[in-house]
C-alpha cells in the first residue's frame, strides 16, 4: 500500500514540473506587461523600466524559469501585484473556502448518485429507471452556471431559505453552513449524473456475473446480493470516474465561487485574471494542479483498497 | 414435516421457458426425475438440452424474467418448491440444497477473501457468532483437502489455481451441510488430472455427509464414473433414464446409443470420432414429433408425427423412442 503511495507520488513530480513549466510560459503569452500593471498607469517609463529589471524581467526566459523555479521551491511564489501580499498568504485564505466547496459537493452528489444508479440498476426498464436517467442526463448537460442561477433565483430570492452570497463563516457555524447550501448544490449537480449512469451500467454489468449466482446460491438475500456483491464490486469504476471527473469539479468550483461571491482559490484565479495579477493567477493554476493531483491519488488509494487485486 | 418415506427430491413434468424478443422458447420441456436420499444422479446431454436450466430451476437460481416456470413441481421431502415462499425457498438454497457451479475462475467473488464469502454462507443460514464461523471455514477447507486451510482461509479467489477454487466452491456447497449437492459440470473447466481428483473429493464427500448429488455432465465417463442413475436429456426433454448398470450395459434410446459411440475408445483402432449426424433443432423450430427424429437413423413416420412418452422398458429403465428396444444401431 506504501509502495503504491510513493510509486504515485513520485509520479506526480514530472507533472507538477510540467504544469510550472505551463504555467510559467501562459503568463509569457497573455497581454499585458507585469512591470506597467505594477508600476500603475501613473508611472514613467523610468519606473517601469526599473521593475522591469528588479523583477528580472528582461533576462532570457529560461533564466527566468529557473529562476522561478528556485523561488517555488523555497516556498516563494512572489508577491500580488495588485494588494503586494505574498501570494501564498492570498492562496492560503482562499484553500479552506475552495476545500469545504468541493468536499461539501462531493460529500452528498457521490453517495446520492451511487444511490440514484444502484436503484436504477435494480429496476431497470421501469418507470424508476427512467426517471433516474433523465435526471441524469439533465444533470450531464445543463450548464452550472445556469442551474446555480435558477437556485438562486428560487431558493435564495423567492423562498428566501438559503444565502447566496459570500461565505460568512466556516461550515460548522450556522451562518456559514447555509452559506455553503447552495454552492455546494450546484457543484454537486455537476457529478450527479455521470455518477448515477456509471454506477447503473457497473452494477448492472457485476450482476450478470458468475459470482453473483454463487452470492445468490449460498441463500442470501436479494439486499445483500445487491449492496455486498453488486454494488461492492461496481464500485471500482466508479471510483475511477470520480477521479476522471475531478478536472470537471475544479473548473466548476471557479465557476460556482464567482457566480456565489465564495472567496476561494476559483474566484480568486478569475481575479487575478481579469486584472492581470500574474503572481497570483500562476499560483492558483499551480494550487489547482495539486488539488488534481491530491484527488487522483485518493482515487488511486481507494481503489487498491477496493481492489484486492491491484494491490502489490 | 420430514417425510422419511418419499424420496429425496422429485421432479414432475418440469417445464421452464424464456421469453425472448423472438418469442418465448421452452427450455425445459416435461422433465421428471427422482433422487433418493445419499444417490447420486446424472444428468447428460449435449450443450443446450436444458440439464443446466433444470439444475438452475432446482435451486430456483432462474432469472425470472426473462425465465418462467409454465408447469409442473420440485418436490423436496415432499414439498413443491414452486409453491413455496421466496424467503423459505432462499433459507434451503445454500442451507439444505448446495450448488457447484461450471467456472470456479468466475463463480467467487474477486473482492472478498475465500473465508469471508465461506463466512457469508454460514451467516446466512444462522452462525452468527464470527469466531465460530471462522473455525468452521477453515474446518471445510480442510475437508476439502485445500492444503494449509488456516492460511488460506485469507487468501483473495486470485491467489488459488483453477483447481483450488473448486474445491473452494465445494466447501462453499458443503457449508451448511446440505442433503442435496447440485454439481454442475463441476470439472469442465479443470485440465484431466484435477477433474479426476475432484470427482474422488465429491464421491468420498457424498459418502462421508451422506448428502445426495445431482451430476450435470457432458462427459458419459464422469457418468460411469459417480453415478447411481442416469438422466439422458434432449432439446429439453428426457429421453432415457436408468441406473447406471442398466444404461452402459443395454442402452436403448438412438440418442444414447449415438453418445457411446462418440466416446473415443482404448480398445478400437479408428482414425476419426463417430458423431451423430445433423443438429439440434432450434427451440424455436421444435418438430412435432420425437425431436430426435430428424438426427435418427431409425426414425419412422411414426417418429415425426408424434412424441414418444417416456416407456418403462425394464426394471427402472425408461425410454422415450416409439422404436425400442432397439439394441444396436445397424452400425
Amino acid at each position: 500500500m506504501l509502495k503504491t503511495v510513493l510509486d504515485r507520488l513520485a509520479l506526480s513530480v514530472p507533472v507538477l514540473l510540467g504544469v510550472l513549466l505551463f504555467g510559467f510560459l501562459l503568463l509569457q503569452l497573455v497581454p499585458g506587461d507585469p512591470a506597467q500593471v505594477m508600476a500603475g498607469p501613473t508611472a514613467t517609463p523610468d519606473v517601469v523600466e526599473a521593475i522591469r529589471r528588479d523583477m528580472g524581467l528582461d533576462r532570457p526566459l529560461l533564466v527566468q524559469f529557473w529562476a522561478y523555479l528556485e523561488r517555488v521551491a523555497h516556498g516563494d511564489f512572489g508577491r500580488s501585484m495588485i494588494s503586494n501580499k505574498a501570494v501564498t498568504e492570498e492562496l492560503g485564505a482562499a484553500i479552506g473556502p475552495t476545500v469545504e466547496l468541493m468536499l461539501g459537493s462531493l460529500l452528498w452528489s457521490v453517495p446520492v448518485g451511487i444511490a440514484m444508479g444502484t436503484l436504477a440498476a435494480v429496476t431497470r426498464g421501469t418507470w424508476i429507471d427512467r426517471g433516474i436517467m433523465a435526471i441524469s442526463v439533465a444533470g450531464v448537460s445543463l450548464p452550472i452556471f445556469f442551474v446555480s442561477l435558477l437556485l438562486i433565483q428560487y431558493l435564495g430570492v423567492v423562498l428566501r431559505w438559503f444565502p447566496f452570497i459570500g461565505r460568512p463563516g466556516p461550515w460548522y457555524t450556522a451562518e456559514g453552513f447555509m452559506a455553503l447550501f447552495l454552492p455546494a448544490l450546484s457543484l454537486g449537480l455537476i457529478l450527479i449524473g455521470p455518477v448515477a449512469r456509471m454506477t447503473r451500467s457497473s452494477v448492472l454489468e457485476v450482476l450478470s456475473l458468475d459470482h453473483v449466482r454463487t452470492a445468490r446460491a449460498k441463500g442470501l438475500s436479494e439486499m445483500r446480493v445487491t449492496l455486498a456483491h453488486g454494488l461492492r464490486n461496481a464500485l471500482i469504476p466508479v471510483v475511477t470516474l470520480i477521479g476522471l471527473q475531478a478536472g470537471y469539479l475544479l473548473g466548476g468550483a471557479v465557476v460556482t465561487e464567482t457566480i456565489f461571491s465564495w472567496p476561494g482559490v476559483g474566484r480568486l484565479a478569475v481575479g487575478a485574471i481579469l486584472s492581470s495579477d500574474f503572481t497570483v493567477a500562476q499560483g492558483a493554476v499551480l494550487l489547482f494542479a495539486l488539488g488534481f493531483i491530491t484527488i487522483n491519488l485518493i482515487v488511486d488509494i481507494l481503489y487498491s483498497l477496493l481492489d484486492p487485486r491491484v494491490r502489490k | 414435516m420430514q417425510d422419511q418415506h418419499s424420496p429425496l427430491l422429485e421432479v414432475e413434468d418440469l417445464r421452464i421457458e424464456f421469453r425472448t424478443e423472438g418469442g418465448a422458447f421452452r427450455a425445459v420441456d416435461g422433465v421428471s426425475f427422482t433422487v433418493e436420499r445419499g444417490k447420486t444422479l446424472g444428468i447428460v446431454g449435449e450443450s443446450g438440452c436444458g440439464k443446466s436450466v433444470t439444475s438452475l430451476g432446482i435451486m430456483g437460481l432462474i432469472p425470472q424474467p426473462p425465465g418462467r416456470y409454465v408447469g409442473g413441481s420440485i418436490k423436496f421431502e415432499g414439498r413443491d418448491l414452486l409453491t413455496m415462499s421466496a424467503k423459505e425457498r432462499r433459507s434451503l438454497r445454500g442451507g439444505r440444497m448446495g450448488m457447484i457451479f461450471q467456472e470456479p475462475m468466475t463463480s467467487l467473488n474477486p473482492v472478498y477473501t475465500i473465508g469471508h464469502q465461506i463466512i457469508e454462507g454460514l451467516r446466512a443460514h444462522g452462525m452468527r457468532d464470527r469466531a465460530k464461523a471462522r473455525k468452521r471455514a477453515i474446518e471445510l477447507l480442510d475437508l476439502v483437502r485445500l492444503p494449509s486451510p488456516a492460511e488460506r482461509v485469507d487468501d483473495f479467489p486470485h491467489q488459488l489455481s483453477g483447481g483450488q477454487r473448486q474445491r473452494v466452491m465445494i466447501a462453499l456447497a458443503l457449508a451448511n451441510e446440505p442433503d442435496l449437492l447440485i454439481a454442475d459440470e463441476p470439472t469442465t473447466a479443470l485440465d484431466v488430472t484435477i477433474q479426476a481428483q475432484i470427482l474422488d473429493l465429491l464421491r468420498d464427500l457424498s459418502t462421508r455427509t451422506g448428502a445426495a448429488i445431482v451430476m450435470i455432465t457432458h462427459d458419459l465417463g464422469v457418468v460411469a464414473e459417480t453415478c447411481d442413475d442416469v438422466v439422458v436429456m434432449y432439446a429439453g426433454r428426457v429421453v432415457e433414464r436408468a441406473p447406471v448398470a442398466a444404461l452402459f450395459s443395454g442402452p436403448m434410446h438412438p440418442y444414447t446409443l449415438g453418445l457411446m459411440a462418440a466416446v473415443p475408445r482404448i480398445d478400437t483402432r479408428s482414425d476419426r470420432l463417430e458423431t451423430i449426424p445433423g443438429t439440434v433443432p432450434p427451440p424455436w423450430a421444435m418438430p412435432e414429433g420425437c425431436r430426435f427424429a430428424s438426427r435418427c437413423p431409425l426414425a419412422t413416420d411414426q417418429c415425426r408425427a408424434s412424441q414418444p412418452p417416456l416407456r418403462e422398458m425394464g426394471t427402472g429403465h425408461l425410454v422415450a423412442c416409439w422404436r425400442a428396444p432397439i439394441e444396436e444401431i445397424a452400425a
